[in-house]
């Protein structure tokens, strides 16, 4: 029965994927502290500023998402199966119009924190960097993390207990290498 | 789409409307990335350290995803603890002892990993810190940490269902942006007090 876990259960279902998003949080860190990703920090300024939110929204948008679905198939409001039924399908819209309206308000906030700080910085950059990886990450998110809920469920995973670590680690090497295709993509731009 | 309304036909409210998951979650969302800006403040502050100490480059996305994976088992866990009713705020509950513990248990486990394999990586990309010094800041920092989750994810489930909120919309972006934000304070906090 749900709810009845004990701590060591909990334990044991978590800590495979809470292994494998680590592998993936330092292949992230890796490309961070890598010679063209620092580069990038140098080359852009604001880039470590948005770091955080930007990395940080995905977790937000695409996490509450996860935990949404999975409530909904714990309910039984949500069939797990690849319909798009109606509640699905508006989780998934709100969900990409959440992520990009809050990828270009981080850029506008992070050039006016600039500006405030008296450094120079390029709005058009900044809006540009974030439009490239949100959409990116949005596609690539929404995809995986449906797929991933919805056939593990099926094998008798508890979608809450892989939502996170989906979510998180996903999110942060794609986030980071979107951010370099943002980058790169605007270097080629203006 | 003719199903963006924000009511049923039968008069309650849906849950599942684009409209109100919209209207929801971007004042969070812009709200939260208000304060994230806070974090990027420090990690722009510390932008010199961080591009010769990669160990500590490599600490920042590593501990603010385990705190967020935490958070959001912790998190998603207790929401549906409170949707099927065998959710309290009490220590006693079964489910939030069970969460708790484990909780703490995946942390040390995590952290002590972390610790290794940031000091490993940093060195090879350069920096000069000592196995003992990265691996310090990543227990002292995660534990931290560890805490932080257990006690916002209780109280934002709680807050969440007493005002009215889903908490599967509310908890996880309020608690995994606070860890973030405090987590980088932490962590930078426990750097310059090591090195």
């Amino acid at each position: 029965m749900y709810g009845q876990d004990t701590a060591k259960d909990v334990y044991r279902d978590a800590l495979p994927v809470i292994i494998v998003s680590l592998g993936a949080g330092l292949f992230a860190g890796t490309i961070l502290g890598s010679e063209t990703m620092r580069n990038g920090i140098e080359s852009v300024p604001g880039l470590l500023l948005l770091l955080p939110a930007f990395l940080a929204t995905r977790g937000g948008v695409y996490g509450s998402l996860g935990a949404r679905i999975s409530s909904g198939l714990h309910q039984g409001l949500i069939e797990p199966r690849f319909e798009l039924d109606r509640r699905l399908s508006n989780a998934i819209i709100a969900s990409f119009i959440n992520g990009m309206t809050v990828s270009v308000f981080i850029a506008v906030v992070t050039f006016l924190v600039l500006t405030l700080l008296g450094e120079s910085g390029s709005l058009v950059q900044l809006v540009g960097i974030m439009l490239i990886a949100g959409f990116l990450s949005a596609v690539l998110m929404l995809s995986v993390l449906v797929s991933v809920i919805l056939v593990g469920y099926r094998r008798g995973l508890d979608p809450d207990n892989i939502i996170g670590p989906v979510v998180t680690t996903l999110g942060d090497v794609f986030g980071v290498v979107f951010l370099l295709v943002g980058v790169y993509g605007m270097g080629l731009v203006l | 789409m003719t199903s963006t309304a924000t009511s049923t036909s039968d008069g309650i409210v849906d849950e599942w409307a684009i409209r109100r998951m919209v209207r929801t979650m971007i004042p969070l969302l812009a709200g939260l990335s208000l304060l994230q800006m806070a974090s990027g403040t420090v990690l722009e502050s510390f932008e010199e350290t961080l591009l010769t100490q990669p160990s500590l480059l490599i600490l920042v996305p590593v501990q603010i995803g385990t705190a967020g994976n935490l958070a959001s088992i912790m998190c998603s866990r207790l929401s549906t603890q409170l949707h099927l009713g065998t959710f309290e705020l009490s220590l006693s509950n079964p489910g939030v002892r069970a969460n708790t513990g484990a909780v703490f248990a995946l942390a040390g486990t995590v952290f002590s990993l972390v610790g290794v394999a940031a000091w490993g990586i940093g060195t090879v990309l350069g920096g000069s810190l000592t196995l003992l010094e990265v691996f310090t800041i990543s227990m002292v920092s995660g534990m931290l940490l560890a805490l932080l989750v257990v006690v916002l994810s209780l109280l934002s489930v709680t807050a969440s269902y007493r005002l009215g909120f889903n908490p599967d919309d509310t908890t996880i972006p309020v608690v995994t942006n606070l860890c973030d934000i405090t987590g980088v304070l932490i962590l930078f906090a426990v750097v310059v007090v090591v090195v």
